[in-house]
């Protein structure tokens, strides 16, 4: 491995705070702190953190209904999180988002979206605002950064994904497609809801590249994510990304996920990416078990002074409820 | 509420409908070099209804830009740059195509304010062509603003006249939050006076057009110049009639209606939209909250049949609300409840 010991702990500890915030997540669920859905990524840590790491503070992501992972890789702040999902108002989004929205526009994150397919134009919108943030800056750059769409497999199947793809690359915006290929749109497998195998074939018609990493190693992602990263700061336009991947629970926490073959889930448990990317730490990069342990450590207490926080946090007030809704405060009368 | 600045005189100079939002466009991209304007064919043809016309030539293809016919990928797209902080304005060549946006417009654009907890503003236009000018028929004629009123984090704008539509213009793409402008094609050749100065119309602010006496005739977009007949039609009857127009459905002007009322105690509603669940409906059960002591008469709804419209004229006419029966509304209200 090429990169530093510093990056490489990195990657460890967002991949694993992602694990563990989840896995806390769906027991504060089951003690009844969250009254919404909870759509986990456990086996999906690798995507998330493998492309946020090749991002600048500047860039844009918009995510998805699965989107705890893109957000915390983003560098949001979990407890912060937790009282979004505890439907605080220390919440990122004052209790008025919960698990399908958390948004945090100082860091780029343009919201989780509930809609399948949703936030992948508004990712193009944020592409073709960073190429006028570089015309009017006039500095000759093509672009101020780069936007980032996460989606799943399902939504690859919207009407919406393949108007946007084929505006990004017409326009040849700074925006990267990033399809994270779980196998399964809801509890559908791949094969009974689009005849092909490999989603990235769909940038064919869009005359872009289509890529495919592997989703559960976060360095291929991240090699394969940054080169896409980097074409588009060149002003060389969009690149469809299929990471392979898949997620380790069902689709929803409560879901128990019959509809999957169990030998199918044992194959990808073990290719889990948190387990394999520890043991190729130890094997292949010099990490001591002692190194990892103190960033497993890192990784609970600020877990668990996230939880305490949320915990902490007020509950909104009824009168909330019509705030924010338009962006003056009015009196009522007329837009109530 | 935004404080109303007194709206100038209009000038002698008379422009379109048309003319007069383009250049409400044209001097908000002048005075505003991050404005975009998107949409079908808006660029170096100008718009299938001419209001482009000569700003990709001035502004050039990055400022106006010409979209393939992709409505959710558009709207989605010009949502995604306001959120940081490029203000666009999105032509809808139809309003019928909105449909084909529906989840940007009402599940993204309309709520991602409040779902953020107040995190980003949404300064999108969305201009939408509606009515129907005549034989366009089911799926090019629908006025489908009801369905926006009805989405909070939404305004909704309806202007009638040359005046109206540039100062409400200017006033929409100023405005932090996300517009829905709806302009009627048969208005776009209406002539009027428009002043040259860089004026807006609040939104929120509803107009007396006509004033009367015994009755007011609550209407917007293109049943405003149909109301105006009929108020002169039913002067010759004695019947005086005062033609209020709201200009913007959301934000509403209770206030502005309330005066009205108070002056002459008797209301007609007419909108071009489907009478079940219109607008319409929407101020009857206001007023009735809020105005029923105001009332002389029960409320009456001048509105498009319940059918979508059709393209033959005979059948079209039957559908849509026309000045006779406009008319028929007004003697139907002075008729009845108490003198």
């Amino acid at each position: 491995m090429v990169y530093t010991p510093d990056f490489l702990r990195r990657l460890y500890a967002d991949m694993l705070l992602i694990r563990r915030f989840e896995e806390r997540a769906a027991q504060l669920r089951l003690a009844g702190h969250i009254p919404g859905f909870l759509h986990p990524s456990i086996g999906q840590e690798a995507v998330a953190v493998g492309a946020c790491a090749a991002l600048e503070p500047q860039d844009y992501i918009t995510s998805t209904h699965r989107g705890h992972g893109h957000i915390l890789a983003r560098g949001a702040d979990p407890g912060r999180m937790y009282a979004e999902l505890f439907a605080r108002r220390e919440g990122y989004n004052r209790g008025k988002g919960g698990s399908l929205h958390i948004a945090s526009a100082a860091l780029g994150i343009m919201g989780a979206n509930g809609i399948v397919g949703g936030g992948i134009p508004i990712a193009v919108g944020l592409a073709l605002a960073l190429t006028v943030r570089a015309r009017l800056a006039g500095t000759g750059a093509p672009t101020a950064g780069v936007a980032v769409a996460f989606f799943g497999d399902g939504a690859s199947n919207q009407g919406v994904f393949h108007e946007s793809l084929n505006l990004a690359a017409l326009w040849r915006l700074p925006v990267v497609f990033i399809c994270e290929n779980n196998l399964y749109g809801e509890f559908t497998p791949q094969h009974r809801h689009q005849p092909i195998r490999d989603i990235a074939g769909r940038a064919v018609a869009y005359a872009m590249p289509g890529v495919v990493a592997d989703g559960n190693d976060v360095l291929d992602v991240f090699r394969v994510v940054g080169k896409a990263v980097t074409d588009a700061r060149q002003g060389r336009g969009p690149t469809l990304v299929e990471c392979k991947t898949y997620r380790l629970r069902g689709h929803y926490e409560g879901d128990m996920g019959h509809y999957r073959p169990p030998d199918e889930v044992a194959a990808w448990q073990a290719r889990d990416p948190v387990v394999t990317f520890r043991e190729r730490l130890l094997a292949e990069a010099g990490f001591t078990t002692a190194d990892l342990e103190e960033v497993e450590r890192a990784v609970e207490a600020r877990l668990e002074a996230g939880v305490r926080f949320a915990l902490q946090a007020p509950r909104p007030a009824a009168d909330e409820a019509l705030e924010d809704v338009y962006v003056e405060t009015h009196d009522g009368s007329a837009l109530a | 509420m935004t404080p109303r600045r007194p709206e100038p005189q209009a000038a002698d100079r008379q422009l379109s409908y048309a003319a007069a939002i383009r250049e409400a466009l044209e001097e908000e991209l002048a005075r505003d070099p991050a404005l975009l304007l998107l949409g079908e064919d808006i660029g170096e043809p100008g718009g299938v209804f001419g209001v482009t016309q000569g700003l990709w030539q001035r502004f050039g293809p990055h400022r106006v830009l010409d979209t393939p016919i992709s409505e959710a990928a558009i709207v989605g797209t010009a949502l995604g740059a306001a959120l940081a902080g490029i203000p666009v304005v999105v032509e809808i060549m139809f309003g019928d195509f909105a449909t084909l946006a529906m989840d940007q417009i009402v599940n993204q654009a309309a709520k991602l304010r409040y779902m953020t907890g107040g995190q980003v503003n949404v300064p999108l236009v969305i201009r939408m062509v509606t009515g129907t000018a005549g034989a366009t028929a089911a799926q090019h004629s629908q006025s489908l603003e009801a369905w926006f009123t009805h989405t909070p984090g939404l305004k909704v704008v309806t202007a009638a006249t040359p005046y109206d539509a540039k100062g409400l213009l200017k006033a929409a793409i100023r405005d932090p939050d996300p517009v829905l402008f709806f302009e009627h094609k048969l208005l776009y050749t209406s002539r009027g006076a428009v002043p040259a100065s860089d004026y807006t119309v609040s939104l929120g602010s509803g107009r007396v057009v006509r004033e009367g006496t015994d009755v007011t005739v609550l209407a917007y977009l293109a049943m405003v110049p149909r109301a105006l007949a009929a108020a002169e039609a039913v002067a010759a009857e004695g019947i005086s009639v005062e033609v209020w127009d709201p200009r913007s459905l959301v934000p509403f002007d209770r206030a502005g209606l309330r005066r009205s009322l108070a002056r002459t105690g008797r209301l007609v509603i007419v909108h071009e939209a489907p009478r079940r669940a219109g607008f319409g409906a929407e101020v009857a059960a206001l007023v009735a909250e809020e105005c029923f002591d105001l009332l002389r008469a029960p409320i009456v709804r001048v509105a498009g049949l319940n059918a979508p419209v059709p393209y033959a004229p005979e059948l079209e006419d039957a559908v849509l609300p026309g000045e006779a029966r406009i008319v028929q509304g007004i003697r139907a209200v002075m008729a009845a409840g108490r003198p």
